[in-house]
Order: structure tokens, then sequence, then C-alpha cells
């Protein structure tokens, strides 16, 4: 069941994704965390950051449009009030990083990357919820690969990629991040989506927009991962509406080597267990003697 | 705090549109306190991803109940479970009423509609029993009076169109009685309609007593992982968002920073 996203080890192919888990804590009630391939944490920033208005959320067919701006202590704060928590706790820890500006981006990588405790950081190009950087950075390569350089710079620490799905080519995306030294792809991020109240006609989002995660992006995730797995010979760590160990399954064949359990963590705290005990149960009836004999094993 | 596969015991309606579920729940039966909450999966709604928060009406060794009104797509499919199904439960979770402070000696009830079953758990624990006031748009709306009434409390009822008790909105009858109140002595516990909330909120620091709030958003983890349910909470500098499922539901009233 190990897996390997440049040096993180992790001793199964799942974690969740930042910002349906909170800081680690949040859970700690539900799951032993330690049962993880690791954790990944809730978008930190250099400064304390405040997010968007109410309402935040809303649930729609086979999933949810978020928008909630990121709001987060600060990567001091982070440190503060974070770190101690998992010293308790054995589980790779993924800190999932985004700025306003390049200089933010490198910021934060220099504070939160020289902690021992940091395994990897996760770099938020894609977040559609917040006006600077965020998307921008995204879907635009020639910024992209600036901040992506810069994090590279500020870092030994491994770096995931988290791209955007609102692409034309994401495989020009997944590549870029390659050549600037990436050692993982996060695919995908929420997907820009919206909803009304068609009696006061208003958005049913305070930000109007939103990002549409949940079973019904499931599909897309798996056709980004599909093309991303193509272009580039980095890992790729997979993620939309996985709810099931024949989910996460269909993202491994499709060309992932780690998965994130994201929305299904609000509909039963339980969900990432599950699907890592499936998976491991699925390959030994299979006699797939490790996971990454499956990567990206699908047929044409 | 714990998740578990409770079964369910009772469903009936309860009174007019509400309907009372109760649950085999022997792990989070006995661990509520007053004020808490449960984050329900309501079954056969699998394109739904999200749970559904319901206060807890009452609570004992053996399980729990709640007291809902069909306001949506969850509640609806809600309605048509039967007993011997298993409902997954989270719970009990949140922040729930504190006992009645050192200084107190007056406890207040203050709810609308069918808010009180919020109460009832606090009105059951507080060892004084004062004045309940529940509001409700019509008769059919105003529940467990004589609930309430046989633990001890003086109960007043107002509704909108004045089929039951004072025709007014619950304030009406409230703010006579606080006039004649001592308000230092006076503790006062609400749950209700996010206006009605306010109105007591205000009274309370614009007359200096102390009330308890139980605030009602929108919910999606219910663990305080997700921030979907923040509201403004007073600091020093100005406001920090606050989450009703983990820092909360209830809140002391001078605490809360109200938008418009």
């Amino acid at each position: 069941m190990r897996v390997k996203i440049g040096s993180l080890e992790m001793k199964n192919p799942v974690t969740v994704a930042s910002g349906t888990f909170g800081y680690g804590p949040e859970y700690a009630d539900y799951i032993d965390l330690d049962r993880l391939g690791a954790v990944t944490v809730k978008g930190i920033s250099v400064e304390p950051h405040v997010g968007n208005q109410t309402p935040r959320t809303f649930e729609t067919a086979s999933g949810m449009l978020n928008a909630i701006g990121l709001p987060g202590p600060g990567a001091q704060g982070f440190i503060d009030k974070y770190i101690p928590f998992f010293a308790e706790y054995s589980v790779p820890l993924i800190v999932n990083i985004w700025g306003k500006t390049v200089e933010d981006y490198g910021a934060v990588t220099e504070i939160l990357g020289s902690q021992e405790r940091v395994g990897a950081l996760e770099v938020n190009v894609s977040c559609p919820n917040v006006k600077e950087g965020g998307a921008l950075y995204g879907t635009n390569v020639d910024l992209f690969r600036t901040v992506v350089d810069e994090v590279r710079a500020k870092t030994e620490t491994p770096i995931i990629i988290k791209l955007a799905p609102n692409v034309a080519d994401i495989k020009r995306f997944a590549k870029a991040a390659e050549e600037c030294g990436a050692d993982g792809l996060a695919v995908m991020n929420s997907y820009p989506a919206m909803a009304i109240d068609i009696e006061t006609r208003k958005p049913e989002l305070a930000n109007r927009t939103g990002g549409l995660s949940g079973p019904a992006i499931k599909p897309i995730a798996v056709k980004l991962v599909w093309e991303a797995a193509q272009a580039v010979d980095i890992p790729i760590i997979g993620m939309g509406g996985i709810y099931t160990p024949e989910d996460a399954l269909e993202f491994i064949v499709a060309g992932a080597t780690g998965v994130a359990v994201g929305t299904a963590n609000f509909t039963d705290p339980s969900s990432a267990l599950r699907v890592i005990d499936g998976i491991e149960t699925w390959l030994a009836e299979h006699h797939v003697r490790s996971v990454n004999d499956l990567v990206g094993t699908v047929r044409a | 705090m714990n998740q578990e596969k409770t079964t369910v015991l009772e469903h009936r309606v309860f009174q007019g549109d509400y309907r009372l579920l109760r649950v085999a729940a022997p792990i989070i039966g006995p661990q509520v306190k007053p004020g808490q909450f449960v984050h329900l999966r309501v079954p056969r709604l699998e394109q739904a991803v999200l749970r559904r928060p319901f206060s807890v009406f009452k609570a004992d060794e053996e399980g729990l109940s709640i007291l809902y009104a069909t306001v949506g797509m969850g509640t609806e499919v809600l309605n048509s479970v039967e007993s011997g199904e298993v409902i997954d439960l989270m719970g009990p979770l949140g922040t729930g009423f504190p006992t009645l402070g050192k200084d107190k000696t007056l406890p207040v009830l203050v709810a609308g509609g069918y808010g009180n079953a919020a109460l009832y758990l606090q009105a059951k624990n507080l060892p004084i029993k004062g004045g309940a006031f529940f509001g409700g748009r019509t008769a059919q709306d105003i529940l467990c009076v004589g609930e309430f009434e046989a633990l001890g409390w003086d109960v007043r009822v107002t509704t909108d169109d004045g089929s039951l008790g004072t025709k007014g909105l619950v304030t009406a009858a409230l703010d006579p009685w606080l006039a004649e109140q001592d308000l230092d002595a006076v503790e006062l516990f609400s749950c209700g309609p996010n206006p009605m909330l306010k109105a007591v909120g205000d009274r309370a620091l614009e007359k200096g007593f102390t009330a308890w709030l139980s605030m009602d958003r929108n919910m999606a983890c219910g663990v305080g992982a997700c921030l979907t349910c923040v509201i403004k909470r007073k600091t020093e500098a100005g406001w920090e968002w606050a989450r009703c499922c983990k820092d909360g539901p209830v809140f002391n009233a001078e605490e809360i920073l109200w938008e418009d």
C-alpha cells in the first residue's frame, strides 16, 4: 500500500482533501489519524486571513458548492496552534499553502517548509474563491510557472501543485509544474460553479460563485487525472468526489499514485478509512502486490 | 463526541407539522448536555452529501429524541423513516447552555416555535424554574406547554394570530414581565428564529441581564472543520469568526456581532 510523492512516504495512498478536514484535531475524535496515508490541512497563507462572508456553502445534487475564501490563522498561527498537536501522531502532514502574490507564496513556503513536522507543501494555485492569486495563478501558465519557481526556490520539502480544473489543456500546467521542479500534482481543485435562489433571485453563496465538489465532479476529475498522467512522470494525487474504494481505484487506474477523500468526510468521517480498507481488500482479491502496480493501467 | 448507528424506536406526528423521532443511542444519549445537537445522515438520501443537524429534545441512558418540522429535502425524506430503521448519528456536538450563574436566581426561557425543544433539557436541569415564554405563528406552533409546566415553569404563550395566548410576538409578553423583575437576577436561555434571538439579545445588552442564545446556521461538517456555520463574535480588536457547530451553537448575547 506504500506510495511516495517525492521524498514523502505514505503508508497507504489515501489522504484527505484540503479544506474538508480542518487543521487535524477536528476529526481526531472520530478516526485514528495515524491510519491515513497523510493528513492534508486547510490552506495557510503568510498572514491570518478572514475569508468570505456567509453563506459559504450550499448543497447541490450529489455535491456541494463552497466559497469559504481560505480563512486561516496564518503561517505562524498554524505553527503555534497546530504543529504541537501533530507531535502525538506519526501521520505525515501535508500543508496546503496559498498567497495573494508570488512573494506571499515564497514567504509562506520559507516559514512552513522549514518545519520538521511538515512532510510536504501542497501549493494551492487554484482556489476558485479568492480574488487575488488563487485561480489567476492556476489558469495562466506563465504566472503559474512564477509561483512554482518561487516555491521550489524556497524549500527542499516536497511540493505538490494543486491544479485548477477549468483550463483548456491541463497537460500544459502539469508539464510546467514538472519542469519547475514540482514533486507531485494534486488533481483537481473544486470546479467553479453557481446556484441561484429563483424566488429571491440571489446567488446561494455570499461570494456568488463557488467551487463544486462531491460525486457530481468525479468523472471530470478522473478525466483530468488521466490527461495529466500522460503528460508527466511525477506522481499525482487524484481527488474529486471519492466516496468508495472503487472510486479511489478508478483514479489510480487513471494515473493517480495517491488519492484524497474530500466532501465524503462531511458525509461520514470514516469515509477515508473505509476507502483504505477497501483498496487493500481489492488489491488482495485481484492479486495485485502493490498499489503502485495499478497506477495508470487504464487500457486504450 | 461519537458516531453511532442508532435504531429508530418511535417516529410519529407530534403536533401539526411537527414530528418526534426517538432513537436508541446508548453511546450518544447519556453524553448529551442541554443545548447540544446531533448530526444525522438521512437514510435513503444518497444524493445529499451533507448531514442534517438537529437539537436534542430529550436524552437519557437509552437514547434521545428530536422534534423537527419539514423544511426541505432532508426532512422530507426523513418523514418516511420507520421504526426499526438504522440512522447514523454523530454527537453530541457543540457547546450548549451553561448551568445557572451563581448570582442568578431567576432563569427565563424564551423560544420561538419548536425552538423550545432545544431548551427542554436545560429546563429540566436548572435548579430553579422561572418564566418560560413561547411564541409561535399559530396555536399549532406552540409545543410542549404541559411538559414545561410539569417541570415547574410558569409558561406564557404568544401567537402572531392570537389563536393561543396573547396576540403578538414573544417579546409582547416578555417585555412587561421583565419590567417587573430584578434584572441582575435574570439569566435568560433562548432558541428560535434569528430575528427573535436578536430581539432577545438586544434587550439583554440594553437592560444588562445575561442571555444565552442558541444560534442556528446552515452547517456542513458539524465538527468545526469546514467553517460554513460561522458567525461574528466580538473581540477587543473588532470581531472574529466563531463556529456555531463547535464554539456554539449557544453564545452569550454580548459576544454576538449582529449583521443587518
